[in-house]
């Protein structure tokens, strides 16, 4: 299928594993990315509070652009923040014509216009709802046999639920569990899989966020997770990047490799782990796999 | 209406927390099964068991529609409202067909299912001043204000105090201190009402405070947990909005000097540059800000996770210094979207609770395929 995909920042940015693996995962699921490589931040919610019809107008310029790509079903973005901050923009925009329009005005100058209704949905949702779970499963190379991992999902993507379309129907909240089981993997509960990482107030306390990031990671250990997986690099920023500052806030060794979902999905589809870029991260998923021979959960 | 209510009584199973902090033993589970219909409330549940098997079980209520906001607790791990929550729905989330019945978190446990909301969520209201402090001269008669100042404070206003968002404010388990997002939102309820004559003061002191509004993690628990949509992290973006905007306040915290930067390097690139925005937040927004000695401390604080990322080729030398940027003709694009926004008199703000939405959501999706074909596959 052709999507209009939205990488966001900090893909091409601090965590450039995250957007190199899902262009070589892409290939392997029949997904055509076409990379919306006009468009502008998503303000990560950060523009909405400084100004929200700067958001709203900013995020419908980058819907708009996903209308114009010829032959793609939906919108996807590889980033539960950027899918959080752009739901948000886009319930304001379906729910008002008049504000539709007002916003629409301002876009007109570039010859663009959001029509209401558009589809965006972040790869964890097109991999279940999209592909399947069972046409996932059945491209499993390299099973994720007795590999522990913890499913890390990011508040964004799971809340407000009404918002982001999570109902009886539709568990998006329970999808990353659903997603490491048909990779052959077993899934670990443990306290923190649906907090916050603490990501977002990082430059206002710092030891608050670094508490967060800690605790959850620490009750992964506690639960015996192999490693983490999460569909936000700004988690994967507090996650994986701090967690050498986050052991010392909270006065425990953690050791907690965290991967990218692109990432879990490629070493099960039986891609390199070097490719994946899995040796890029600050804390190396040495309980993931083994290098010498690229066995995964043998290591641990 | 009908068919609901006829439905025969059923049994339910209801797993409570129970602790007396007074006997010196620990916490335990205690089961109990009901019979009641199915349409019923968790409350009923609950009165039921304490009526039939056990009175010494400890919950606090009283109106049982909605609107005392005395029974709050914990189904199923979610903060409800006992009163408000059927049972039907209860035993349909509930992991094992047991409703799961617990105190609400964050604060103290008095007895079983009630919580010292004194201790906690009272005395984070007071933390506010949640009472008018008039513009003077008072007038004779009545303030004669906007009709839709005042709409606008009623979204705030619709707050039941029962705790639920307290409860779950995962800013408040790391950080107990945090004022959070009951007393926050009630901040709103003045700072929003044109009649109050310390809207700088107000929100001065909620920026200033190191545990006030900036120290809200965004997580969305509160907006989930209220059971009257009173969206406490919505008003609490709001106050940051006013604080930076309008009243100009730069916080000791980072909190405005972030948002400024961040919403400046969109502006100059199209995209974030994140080795930009941390020293940034901290030095001021403008490419001198990481000289500025408050930045140089946190880079140096934050030397162990920047070095490991150099070291495994995470980031690059070059990837920090060079911002990734849209190309010109769109960077143009975004920056007349700017100016233009910017320039606004005042600013244009869209308020669902209050607006309303001009077709029911399932509408929209009826109607989706005939439009442009994209919409339909969404829903499936």
């Amino acid at each position: 299928m052709k999507v209009a995909y939205w990488p966001g920042c900090v893909s091409r940015g601090f965590t450039p594993e995250l957007h190199g693996s899902m262009a070589l995962v892409a290939p392997l699921l029949d997904i055509e990315l076409v990379e919306l490589d006009r468009a502008c931040c998503t303000g990560a919610g950060v523009i909405a509070e400084h100004n929200q019809e700067l958001a709203d107008t900013l995020n419908a310029r980058t819907f708009a652009l996903a209308q114009q790509v010829q032959g793609a079903e939906l919108m996807m973005n590889i980033c539960s923040t950027c899918q959080g901050a752009q739901s948000e923009c886009q319930e304001r925009l379906d729910a008002n014509a008049e504000y539709r329009d007002h916003v629409n005005s301002t876009l007109a100058g570039e010859g663009l216009s959001y029509e209401k209704g558009l589809t965006n949905k972040n790869f964890l949702w097109l991999l279940v709802e999209e592909i399947g779970l069972d046409a996932l499963a059945a491209r499993v190379k390299r099973p994720l046999t007795n590999l522990r991992v913890g499913p890390f999902y990011g508040c964004y993507i799971v809340r407000p639920r009404r918002r982001l379309g999570i109902d009886a129907e539709h568990p998006r909240d329970h999808y990353l569990d659903r997603v490491i089981e048909a990779l052959g993997g077993t899934v670990i509960e443990y306290a923190g899989m649906r907090k916050c990482c603490g990501f977002p107030i990082i430059t206002m306390n710092k030891e608050a966020s670094l508490k967060q990031a800690g605790r959850h990671l620490g009750d992964a250990v506690d639960a015996a997770a192999d490693c983490l997986v999460t569909p936000c690099p700004l988690c994967h920023l507090n996650l994986d990047l701090q967690q050498p500052l986050a052991e010392k806030v909270v006065g425990r060794q953690l050791d907690m490799p965290v991967l990218h979902l692109p990432q879990l999905v490629g070493l099960a589809l039986g891609l390199d782990p070097k490719e994946l870029g899995l040796n890029r991260h600050v804390v190396r998923p040495t309980s993931v796999i083994d290098w010498s021979s690229s066995v995964v959960g043998a290591a641990a | 209406m009908a068919e609901i209510h006829d439905r025969p009584p059923e049994q339910f199973t209801l797993r409570l927390r129970r602790y007396n902090p007074e006997s010196g033993e620990a916490p335990y589970w205690d089961e109990h099964t009901v019979e009641l219909e199915p349409h019923r409330s968790v409350l009923e549940g609950i009165l039921q068991a304490r009526d039939r098997y056990d009175g010494s079980i400890g919950i606090r209520c009283s109106c049982r529609q909605a609107i005392c906001g005395s029974c709050g607790i914990r189904v199923n791990g979610e903060p409800s409202l006992a009163c408000h929550t059927h049972l039907d729905a209860a035993k349909a989330s509930a992991k094992d067909g047991v409703i799961e019945i617990e105190p609400m978190g964050n604060m103290p446990v008095l007895k079983d299912l009630i919580v010292d909301m004194d201790a906690v969520h009272w005395k984070k209201i007071r933390r506010v001043t949640p009472w008018l402090l008039a513009k003077q001269p008072v007038p004779e008669r009545e303030y004669i204000v906007p009709k839709e100042s005042m709409v606008d404070v009623t979204q705030t206003m619709a707050c039941i105090q029962c705790g639920a968002c307290v409860s779950d404010c995962l800013a408040m388990e790391v950080d107990p201190g945090f004022v959070g997002p009951a007393a926050l939102a009630k901040a709103y309820r003045f700072v929003g009402d044109p009649r109050d004559d310390q809207q700088f003061e107000r929100l001065d002191d909620l920026s200033q405070d190191p545990q006030g509004i900036f120290d809200c993690t965004h997580c969305f628990k509160c907006v989930e947990a209220c059971p009257k949509d009173v969206n406490p992290m919505g008003q609490i973006m709001r106050l940051r909005r006013i604080a930076s905007a309008d009243q100009e306040i730069v916080d000791r915290n980072n909190g405005v000097r972030h948002e400024h930067a961040f919403a400046t390097l969109v502006k100059d690139n199209g995209l974030l540059w994140e080795a930009e925005l941390l020293p940034r937040s901290y030095g001021g927004d403008s490419w001198f800000g990481k000289f500025a000695p408050a930045a140089g401390k946190e880079l140096l604080s934050s030397l162990p996770a920047i070095l490991k990322a150099l070291l495994r080729g995470k980031v690059t030398p070059m990837g920090a210094l060079k911002p990734h940027k849209i190309p010109k003709a769109d960077l143009q694009a975004v920056q007349a979207i700017y100016e233009k926004i910017e320039s606004r008199e005042e600013r244009y703000e869209l308020n669902l609770y209050i607006s309303g939405e001009d077709e029911a959501p399932e509408l929209l999706a009826a109607e989706a395929p005939s439009s442009n074909g994209k919409e339909g596959s969404a829903e499936q």
